[in-house]
């Protein structure tokens, strides 16, 4: 899959305000069954947004909000532990969201957000405090400039992969980049033992 | 200017030893792998990624499968075939051992004397090297830095990549070191080891990081107690841990299968002695426990790092996320978890389904019976281990307690496969994730050691191990 080129977002935030939101949360594991990595939007979340019977939860975050308006998610700290599942992203990618603003983003989780075309942003205290403060704030988030800014009230600069980063604005493949390294490759295994 | 080379450590050492092309300021290093382990969960996208881009897999002789996480633990149906819990699990296993197939992937399938859960197969096997990259679509892959490997869990592009290339483009984590003094009281295990670290780090504490763990108390480790301790690394956040191989480290590997044999045993082992952290190695960051304070611990909220002495009292959270993970688990704060119903106990899972943690279980289960109110389920982690518990007679002792004897899997640690709690029951679980719903929708977990468990399920409360071990004198 060839990532589509991100240099720019500007959408509203879904916050959602709890701690180490882990990947079991983001799509539980029974939705694992699956040998294809589409239509996993309708996984995203499942069992906040619906109940036992499969009916709407009255607490769902999601109810009543356009994904297409609201394409940044707003997470508590260490959001996306647990789990290695790319089916996290991939959930979350399909049901439109578009980047991930937290404190702290775990390892893999940000790893495989970037692969599938959704920034992972870390900012600080402050700032992630006032985005969970005003959810449905529009925010702008700039990979060019590494710049992230809630319209007209403050700006922030966030760090990221460069690599990554590379990837997302120029649309360079990482497994093509990899490919390209084969002379390397072969080379090291000559004189591997 | 000096000429003396920089101190390493371990995670340096064998991080260089690896590197195809060094990290730049604008690229990530170019990393190889030595072993790459596949399960059915996480590669079929993958192998559809190489179809689709005709490519063929790199190195397959470095890679190996099995299928653990969707796979049934009940006995197979009167047709003589696996009763899977659903036509999604059964297509995702037979897409991997097709995709073995078509790619001449070694498969430890159904057929194998070997299968098992990925990361109690791999080290059995021999297949888990000292010194070695290990790459697996799955988090607890930190298992394998028990041998002094590094190993660590990736995404399902990643494992398309090092299908295709057997190399990982990672920039270079941190390091930290994690010594633990003295030596452990009796009746408690390395499991709680595992939950007290995490407990000192919080989940995200180790994020960004390689752990090292060294002292005292992990050097007396044996290796399965090692693997417990490196598997739930991940539950702190950190990419994987480690620890240096020494005589207790080759000692088990001897022999096995896939390890190098005779002159090449001999010369591996004197290049592993030298995978050790130099004296002067300088680490990102260090923590330090003792090892005498660290009593049998349980969790008391939804998050691994919500760990306490199973005979303490829950703490009074500060916020209101505190305060939801004790109402999901229905605890409350300031009062013991000692005497909380339990409706289902679950041995086993890549952090303990090993012989010595069956055999754990069995010494508080001989003899007694599993309380009327529980279900209790032993999974052994892999065939080798059914094999050798039941060659002791342990399935007799599960059995006569009252407790179900099952086929090797995941099970109840992902309840992927069927085998899962029903809403609203308390699980006292021996696996490494207790995040709400892990184990079945609205189902509550409580991680502990396969003691702790196993008393829990004879008391029909969570209870303390201790009384139900009979431990050698101490004074
Ligand atoms: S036993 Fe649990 S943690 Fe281990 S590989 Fe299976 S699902 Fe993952």
């Amino acid at each position: 899959m060839l990532l589509e080129k991100f240099k720019h977002l500007q959408s509203k935030t879904l916050v959602l305000p709890d701690a180490n939101i882990d990947t079991d949360q983001i799509i539980p594991a029974r939705f694992l069954t699956t040998t294809s990595r589409k239509g996993l939007g309708r996984a995203a979340f499942y069992d906040w947004r619906f109940d036992e019977a499969g009916m709407p939860r009255n607490s769902d975050p999601f109810a009543g909000k356009d994904p297409l308006a609201h394409q940044i998610l707003v997470g508590g700290p260490n959001f996306g532990c647990g789990s290695s599942r790319e089916h996290a992203p991939w959930a979350l990618a399909d049901f439109g969201f578009r980047a991930v603003v937290s404190t702290k983003i775990a390892d893999i989780f940000k790893s495989n957000a970037l692969k599938n075309g959704i920034l992972p942003v870390e900012v600080d205290a402050d700032t992630h405090a006032d985005l969970l403060a005003c959810p449905g704030a529009e925010v702008i988030i700039n990979l060019q400039d590494l710049q992230i800014e809630r319209l007209g009230v403050w700006k922030q600069s966030f760090q990221i992969d460069a690599f990554g980063r590379r990837c997302l604005l120029e649309g360079v493949d990482p497994l093509r980049f990899l490919q390209g390294c084969a002379e390397q490759i072969a080379q090291f295994e000559a004189k591997y033992a | 200017m000096s000429l003396k080379p920089s101190a390493k450590s371990l995670f340096d050492k064998v991080w260089e030893r690896h590197l195809v092309c060094p990290q730049t300021p604008e690229q990530p290093a170019v990393l190889y792998i030595d072993r790459h382990l596949v399960h059915e969960v996480t590669s079929p996208q993958a192998f559809t990624a190489l179809k689709e881009r005709g490519l063929n897999v790199h190195a397959p002789q470095r890679t190996f499968a099995t299928m653990d996480h969707s796979t049934p633990t009940i006995p197979f149906g009167p047709d003589g075939q696996p009763v899977y819990a659903s036509e999604d699990t059964k297509a995702q296993v037979q897409a991997l051992q097709d995709n073995c197939n078509d790619f001449g992937i070694e498969l430890f399938g159904w057929d194998s004397p070997n299968r098992g859960v990925i990361h109690v197969m791999a080290p059995e096997l021999g297949l888990t090297l000292p010194g070695m990259t290990i790459v697996c679509g799955d988090s607890h892959t930190a298992t394998h830095g028990a041998f002094g490997a590094l190993a660590f869990g990736i995404g399902t592009t990643e494992v398309s990549h090092v299908l295709a290339t057997q190399c990982l483009l990672q920039n270079k984590p941190k390091s930290m070191r994690v010594t633990i003094h003295g030596r452990l009281n009796a009746g408690v295990s390395a499991k709680d080891m595992a939950l007290a670290v995490i407990a000192k780090l919080g989940s995200g504490g180790g994020t960004g990081h390689v752990i090292e763990y060294a002292g005292e108390a992990v050097r007396s480790l044996g290796m399965e107690e090692r693997m417990t301790l490196c598997n739930m690394t991940i539950e702190a956040g950190a990419r994987a841990g480690m620890i240096a191989p020494d005589a207790v480290t080759f000692g088990w590997l001897d022999r096995r299968e896939h390890a190098p044999k005779a002159d090449e045993w001999l010369k591996a082992v004197e290049e592993w002695r030298q995978l050790r952290s130099d004296d002067d190695a300088v680490f990102d960051a260090e923590i330090a426990l003792e090892a005498r304070l660290i009593a049998p611990m349980i969790t008391y909220g939804p998050s691994p790092d919500l760990a306490m002495r199973v005979d303490g009292i829950t703490p009074t959270p500060d916020d209101e996320i505190g305060r939801n993970g004790l109402d999901y688990m229905g605890f409350t704060a300031g009062r013991p978890v000692m005497g909380q119903k339990v409706d289902v106990v679950f041995i086993g899972s890549c952090t303990n389904g090993r012989l010595g943690d069956l055999r754990d279980a069995a010494r508080v289960l001989r003899g007694r019976q599993v309380h009327k109110d529980v279900r209790m389920l032993v999974v052994p982690g892999s065939e080798q281990v059914r094999r050798a518990a039941e060659a002791e007679g342990l399935h007799e002792v599960f059995e006569a307690a009252g407790a179900q004897w099952r086929l090797p899997g995941c099970s109840m640690c992902i309840a992927m496969n069927g085998d899962m709690a029903k809403s609203g029951e308390l699980v006292v679980s021996t696996s490494n994730r207790n995040f709400e719903g892990r184990q079945g929708k609205g189902a509550r977990t409580v991680l502990s050691s396969p003691a702790t468990a196993a008393a829990s399920a004879v008391w029909g409360e969570i209870a303390d191990p201790r009384p139900f071990m009979e431990t050698p004198c101490v004074a």
